[in-house]
Parts: structure tokens; sequence; C-alpha cells
């Protein structure tokens, strides 16, 4: 029973990760019918940016934090011009390749600067954790749950009570009514892709102490990512977050319980099982096509 | 059966008449000699491993081109299918010593069997889940080679891998290869003319006209995927022959983008791009060697070429050559076809050919259609009017398929299609245009009326084959008039154009029942009177036309019978004149006093 606590907690704070890369993407489709594949790539640049200040030029934690954030940021704005904004018009397939370009371009870039040896970046807190009855609460997965839950807070607030949100809304369900009332498509557009630059970044940096910082760490929290999407219901907000977490403790048991090098295929396999019986996801998205 | 015009003169466009053999003569020359070049020339080790390479590769993007060109499905796990390929001859012939053909044949076997899985679990959604999911596949198949050591000798790879015995020099076996190459480039480049190839580039331009027209959409997108992962599997396993040992790192997802890369470099429509793509892809970093110092700078130029290639160039480099060489390229005029279409709907039931019967369309709470009965007799014009959001066009879908009935039956010609898929309702005569024009926007005009006459059950083809197809094509287009422009691109035609164009791709089939979705939206006076001559030519042959529309002169004119819907439910049914005149349908239109 303790060691299930721990594994309980252990999948939450790792699936709150994937909750939050998921989000990214989720908020990027929804706005530009696109899914971008580079999206598990921001959570790698974002941890680098962290080892390049907090590490290499030692400068403080709080401050390589918001550096590397407004890095990712920037990040967003050129993603956005450089890959998306070009291809607006052509359809989904075009788009897809370029986001997976892009992918491929970032992680290169960073391992012929950085070289292929994973980095260690150090947690936010001094106390590594506490001892909370029979189970251990790591520190930097308590902040990574905390953060994640204050996110999801911010989110909702964000595009349910706010007019810039409504907007964004509005941008993501019919483009030509949004621009016929005033609202400048290709602003809400850059707006979408800074912030899910910002969340994948945030998810990177918060999730750099706990694996290591390496080239790989993208595409592996992308692939976890994708099947959170689709375990929660591709395009739902709510679903993202939920199948998220689901495969954070998936995973963690089953790396418990049944085997540890093979803890990634797991995503996978609950992956390809939804879409073969439940393809809507737990929330339920349709997939049709008006005629 | 015979072919209905078996005495007339046959109308095809001019390269066809050739036999096929001769006409493509030159290409097995070519290829011979290839092949007598590759086994006789003395190459030095490293350019015979270029070669090797190049070959092998090539047969793994001819799958790329076939899946990602010609069928519009993104695969990112080529690299993981030419894996299968690889360990099956690898592990096969170095641990078991089992005969290299047999082991090449399993590793074609586990590619198209894991290939149709993952396309069968996919491919009924969209686009966007066949991407995340041939991604994580590939990631979990880079797993397996590294940890199942027991099987795959983990990272360590599989050495002292085995040639067969007839092919054991290295000279002997490069030659193999390359015939092997130019047998698959030969199938990969004519497919696109066969009717499986014409389904694919009909799903790739419009799924929705795909299925409608008779198309099995799933199923050609899974055949699609599956041969795209059997040439992988394929090429892996001549790659393996060819350099002895394989490993881990040769199959992972950097290398599905190589393969990516190359195919969209060269073109992706078609093997000619595949072949210049990999071509270049495996020479330019042999002459860029130092990039490959930097680890990751030569993936990374790669990444930004896809991004480039992809804005700057999206059909790639043959696809630019190809675009240069057409406006110099004489435009080939068709000749319009000498003998009239028959039309000779099927008659198996009775005096009514759509009978429709409480059809219900509920989305949520919203009642789009609700108990409706609709009894459409043989051989008249029957119009279904209604004012906007009255379940017209719903019904329309309802009717072919594209949305499930919530309640209700419809039986076309004494068969239930109530639960049939759109495919399988054409098979079974039902033809449709739709409002908002759906053609197959890379063909020309008569590409696309030849898919639609080679509809599952199309009588008026019966086992004539291609030629057959195509004359059956040409009639159809000379009956709406646009014969002679048989051989131009969608994009040249006028809207109005465009519509005549659909009809006629909806007539090549020879359906029971045509539906027309509002056929006169969007047309000028002249191009109406047109189309009501149209209507009136092929009532005249004596197929039952349902038609919607707004446009009241024409459905007044052109119907003998009218169905009035309004808020999803059935305000009036009767002769023409009638029902214009009843009180309910006047209210509805012009608003109740």
């Amino acid at each position: 029973m303790d060691l299930v606590l721990q594994l309980l907690f252990t999948g939450i704070g790792i699936g709150a990760v994937y909750a939050l890369v998921a989000l990214g993407i989720v908020l990027i489709f929804r706005a530009t019918n696109v899914v971008n594949f580079a999206q598990g790539e921001f959570s790698m640049v974002a941890a680098y940016l962290m080892v390049v200040f907090a590490v290499d030029l030692g400068w403080p934690y709080w401050l390589s934090f918001l550096l590397a954030l407004g890095g990712m940021a920037l990040l967003g704005v050129i993603f956005n011009l450089g890959v998306y904004y070009p291809l607006r018009h052509r359809t989904f397939l075009p788009v897809i390749i370029a986001t997976i370009g892009a992918s491929i371009l970032l992680a290169n870039s960073v391992l012929a600067i950085y070289g292929p040896q994973p980095q260690v970046l150090q947690g936010w807190f001094e106390t590594p954790g506490i001892q909370l009855g029979p189970v251990y609460l790591d520190s930097q997965y308590l902040l990574i749950i905390a953060v994640t839950v204050a996110l999801v807070i911010f989110n909702y607030w964000f595009f349910e009570k706010t007019l810039l949100g409504k907007k964004l809304q509005a941008t993501s369900q019919d483009k030509e009514m949004a621009s016929l009332l005033g609202i400048s498509v290709s602003a809400m557009i850059m707006i979408t892709f800074i912030y899910s630059a910002v969340l994948g970044g945030l998810a990177g940096i918060l999730v750099a102490p706990v694996l290591f910082v390496s080239i790989q760490m993208g595409s592996t929290i992308a692939l976890k990512a994708f099947a959170a999407t689709i375990i929660g219901g591709f395009g739902d907000v709510a679903g993202a977050i939920i199948g998220g977490l689901s495969l954070g403790i998936i995973e963690t048991f089953g790396a418990a319980y049944i085997s540890v090098p093979y803890k990634d295929a797991f995503a996978f396999l609950a992956l390809v099982l939804f879409l073969m019986f439940r393809p809507q996801g737990i929330f339920g998205e349709r997939v049709a096509e008006k005629a | 059966m015979s072919s209905p015009s078996e005495n007339m003169p046959i109308a095809v466009s001019v390269p066809r008449s050739k036999p096929l053999l001769v006409r493509h003569l030159p290409y097995f020359i070519g290829a011979a000699i290839a092949v007598a070049l590759a086994a006789t020339m003395q190459f030095d080790g490293y350019v015979h491993n270029i070669l090797m390479q190049a070959t092998t590769f090539a047969i793994a993007v001819f799958g790329l081109s076939v899946v990602l060109g010609l069928c519009g499905q993104i695969n990112l796990a080529q690299a993981a299918f030419f894996g299968f390929g690889a360990y099956a001859v690898g592990i096969g012939t170095a641990d078991y010593q089992i005969s290299y053909w047999l082991c090449l044949l399993a590793g074609c076997l586990v590619a198209l069997v894991a290939g149709a899985v993952l396309g069968m679990s996919t491919l009924r959604l969209g686009g966007h889940y066949l991407a995340m999911v041939t991604i994580s596949f590939q990631q979990i198949v880079t797993l397996i080679m590294i940890n199942a050591i027991w099987l795959t000798h983990g990272p360590d790879g599989v050495s002292r891998i085995g040639r067969p015995a007839l092919f054991q020099s290295a000279q002997s076996y490069l030659a193999f290869c390359v015939a092997v190459l130019a047998i698959v480039g030969y199938v990969v480049w004519h497919l696109p003319e066969t009717r499986l190839g014409r389904a694919m580039r009909a799903v790739r331009d419009n799924e929705l006209a795909a299925g409608v027209i008779g198309v099995d959409v799933f199923r050609t997108k899974v055949l699609a995927f599956a041969v795209s992962a059997v040439l992988g599997g394929l090429a892996g396993g001549l790659f393996a022959g060819g350099f002895a040992y394989v490993s881990p790192d040769q199959f992972s997802f950097a290398e599905s983008v190589v393969f990516l890369t190359m195919s969209l470099l060269g073109g992706v429509a078609s093997p000619i791009g595949s072949a210049i793509g990999t071509g270049l892809l495996i020479l330019i970093p042999e002459w860029l060697r130092f990039l490959k110092s930097v680890p990751g700078l030569y993936l990374a130029i790669y990444g930004l070429a896809v991004i480039l290639i992809i804005r700057y160039m999206p059909d790639g480099i043959w696809g630019f050559v190809n675009a240069l060489t057409t406006r110099w390229r004489a435009q080939t005029k068709a000749a319009p076809a000498t003998a009239a279409l028959k039309l000779k709907p099927a008659t198996i039931g009775g005096d009514i050919v759509l009978e429709v019967t409480g059809l219900s369309k509920y989305f949520g709470g919203l009642k789009a259609v609700d108990g409706v009965d609709i009894q459409v007799r043989r051989g008249g014009v029957h119009a279904l009017i209604g004012p906007n959001g009255s379940g017209k066009t719903t019904t329309l879908n309802v009717l072919s398929g594209l949305y499930k009935a919530t309640a209700g039956k419809i039986v076309l010609d004494g068969t239930d299609i109530t639960n049939m898929p759109p495919h399988q309702r054409t098979a079974n005569g039902l033809g449709r245009t739709f409002q908002n024009i759906r053609l197959f926007r890379s063909m020309t005009a008569l590409e696309n009326v030849e898919i639609g006459a080679e509809r599952p059950g199309n009588t008026m083809i019966g086992e004539g084959g291609d030629a057959a197809l195509t004359e059956r094509a040409m009639e159809a287009l000379t009956f709406v008039g646009l014969g002679s422009r048989a051989n131009e691109l969608i994009s040249s035609f006028s809207y109005g154009h465009q519509r005549l164009i659909e009809i006629a791709r909806a007539l090549a089939a020879n359906p029971t029942l045509l539906l027309l979705d509002e056929p006169a939206a969007g047309l000028n006076s002249t191009e109406k009177l047109e189309l009501h001559e149209l209507l009136k030519r092929i009532a005249a042959q004596g197929l039952t036309i349902l038609i919607i529309d707004h446009d009241m002169t024409l459905v007044s004119e052109a119907a003998q019978h009218i169905t009035v819907l309004n808020f999803g439910r059935r305000i009036a049914d009767g002769e023409s004149m009638a029902v214009l005149r009843h009180p309910d349908v006047v209210s509805a239109y012009l608003g109740a006093e």
C-alpha cells in the first residue's frame, strides 16, 4: 500500500509535466487546426536555456528561470513567423511536416551546439523532500504539481473570464467570423504560439531536475503528450490534463510492476488501445468532416 | 455482356494507342543497362557502398511516394519498417541460418502486418493521428531493438549477415538490388494509372468525394500504408544483405526523417523525384563530410531543408522541373467521343426507386431531419425543396451515407442501404454531386470522370479495362459538352463547367438514382438554361433524378414531383404545380400572414 501511494505521487508528478505539454499542443491545435510536432522540443530548449543561464553562467535560479521563459516567448514568435504563418493557407499536411522539420532542426541544433552529454540541472529547492507518513514527497514533484494546478486555474480564468481569452476562443472556433468582428486573427495566433511555447518551456524546466537534460527529452515528452491528448479526447483542454495525469500514473505503475526498459512503450500501448476502442478519448471529440 | 459501343470508333488520347510493352521498352532497356553496369563495372569499396545504400534507400523512399505522394497519408516510421526487413534478414541468416529468401519474405510480411495493423487502428481518424501514431511506433521499435537483447543483440547489432547463394559476391548482389529497384520503380511509376492508384489520388485530393463516388476510402488508405511498409521492409532486407551488419541507430526516428526529406526534396508525387531526392541526400553528405564531424549538424540542416522545401518548393525538384516543362509541352487536345453517352439505370425493384421512411437525423438535441418520408418514382425528376435550414442538405448527406441516420429506413431499388458506408451505396447505384464542388483538383477532367466510371457494379464498363473506362469517361464529358477539354486540369475550368464535370463524373458511373445538391447555385442565367437542358437530356434516358435547389424556376419546370421540408419535417408532397400552390408551402417561403 505504501508503495502504491508512493507510485501514485510520482505518477501524478510526472503526469503533470505531460499535461502541461499536452495543453500546449491542444491550445495550438484549437487555434490553428494543426498539431505542433515541435512542442516537445520547446521543453528541451527551455531546459537547455536553464542549464546555460543557471549552471554555465551561474546566474541566480529565479533570474535564469525568467530569462528562459522569455527566451521561450521569443522562440514562440520565431516559430510562428518561420514555420506556421507562411503555410497558414495550406492544408494540414504541409504544416505538420514543417513542424516536424522544425522539431528536427531544434533538437539537432542544440546537439550541434551542446554535444551529446546529458546535463544536470539542480532543483529549485535546497531540501530534497519531506516524509509524509509512508510517502516521501520529493520537493521537485511537489513544485511540478503545484505549478500545474496553478496553471490550470490560470488557464480557466484566462480563457473563460478575460476578454482576450474570449477572443482567442472565438478565433479558434471561427476565424472568418472572428476577423469580421474586428479581432486580429494573426495576433491571436501569435499569442497562442507564445503561450504554448512558454507552457512547454515551463514543463521542460520543471521536469529537468527529475530527468537529465538531454537532446532526447523533447521527443520523449512529446510522445507522452501526444498520447495524453488522444487519451483525454483530442482537442479538449480538460482532456489533455486528465490524459496527461492518467498517462503518468499508468507509466509509473507499469515501470514498477512490469518493466523498466519498456516504460516508454506503455504510452504507445495506451495510445493504440484508445485509438482502437475509444478513439474519441475520455472526453470525446467528434471526428467528422461536414459535407 | 458486351460493351455498348463495340463497333464504334474509340476516341482515346493518343499515347495509349501503342501497346503497353512497346511504350515501356525504353524503361526496361535502361534498367537492363543499369543492372549490367552494376554487375560488370569495377567499383572500389567506397563507391560500391554508396551505390548499395542509394539503391536500397530509394526502394524505401518509393514506399513514401506511394503513401504520402499518391495517397496523402503520412508515414513517419519508414525507418522502423526498413528495420523490420533488415533485422529479419540479419537475425534469420546470422543466428538461425535460415535461407536468405525466406528471411527477406518474412521481413516483408512482418512489415506488412505491422503496417496494416497500424493503418487499420488509425486511418479512420484524421491525419494528425497517423502522424502521432507513426512517430510513437517508430520510437517503440527503436526501444525494442535496443532492449530485446535476446533477439536483436541490443545496441551491438547483428553482424555476419548472409546473402543468397546466387548473389554471394558484393558485385552480383548489387546488380540484384538494382534489378529489384528497377522492378519496384516500374510498379510505383505506373501505379497512378491503375484502378488502385486512381483511388489513392482521389482519396488524397478529396476524401469525401472519393467515398461518394464509390472508392472505399479506408481500404485504400490501409492499402497505401501497407504497400509503403512492405517496400520499407523489402528495402531493409536488401540493405542488411548488402552491408552484412545492422544496428538500432540505423533505424531510428532520425532515419525516418532522412527518408521523408529525400522524398520531399525530390518530389513526393513521383518515383523519379524519389530517386533524385535519395541520390542527392546520399551524395551531398558525402561531399560535405566535414559536417558529419559535428554531431547533429547535418540533421539540423535536414530539418531546415524540410521547412524550406515545404514553403518554397512543395512539389520538390522533380515537380519544379515538371512545371517548367509543361509550359513548353503542347497541351494534348482530346478528340470528343463520337459515341453518345448511354444511361441504362438498373431496374431491380418496383416502380419506386427510392423509398425513404421515417428518416431522422439528430445532432445532439437538434432535430435536423425528423421522421421524413420520401418516395421517388422511377424515371422522373423529383425535387426536394425547403427554406434555408429546413434539413434538405442533411437529408441528402444521410441518403449518400456521409451522416448516419438516427432512425428510419432507406431502400434504393429494392436494396436496404440504410447502414451502408458511402462507397457501398454508390456500388448499389447511387450517384451524387455536391453543392460546394468536390472534384479531384490535381487531376484532369478526364481522370476525374474515369474514377466515377470505375464504380463497382457499373454495367456499362463490364470487363472492358482501361480503354473502356476512358471511352465511357469521354462519352460522359462529351454529353455535358466538355469532351474537347478532357485533358485539362480542373483548375482551368470555370465554376459552371466544374459543376458539369461533377455531373459527368456521376453520369459515367451509370447510376440508378442521381442526387443533385443545388446544381444551379452560383450559375449565371445562361448556365442555368444549359443545366436545364442537360437535366432534360438525362431524364429522357430514363435516369431518375432527385434534385435539391432554391431556384424555383428550375424546380418548377424540371420536376414533376416535389417534396417540401421545413424545420426537418415534410410539410407537403405531390405533383409539382399542386405543391407549389399549397398554402403551407407558400407561407413557409413567404412567411405566414
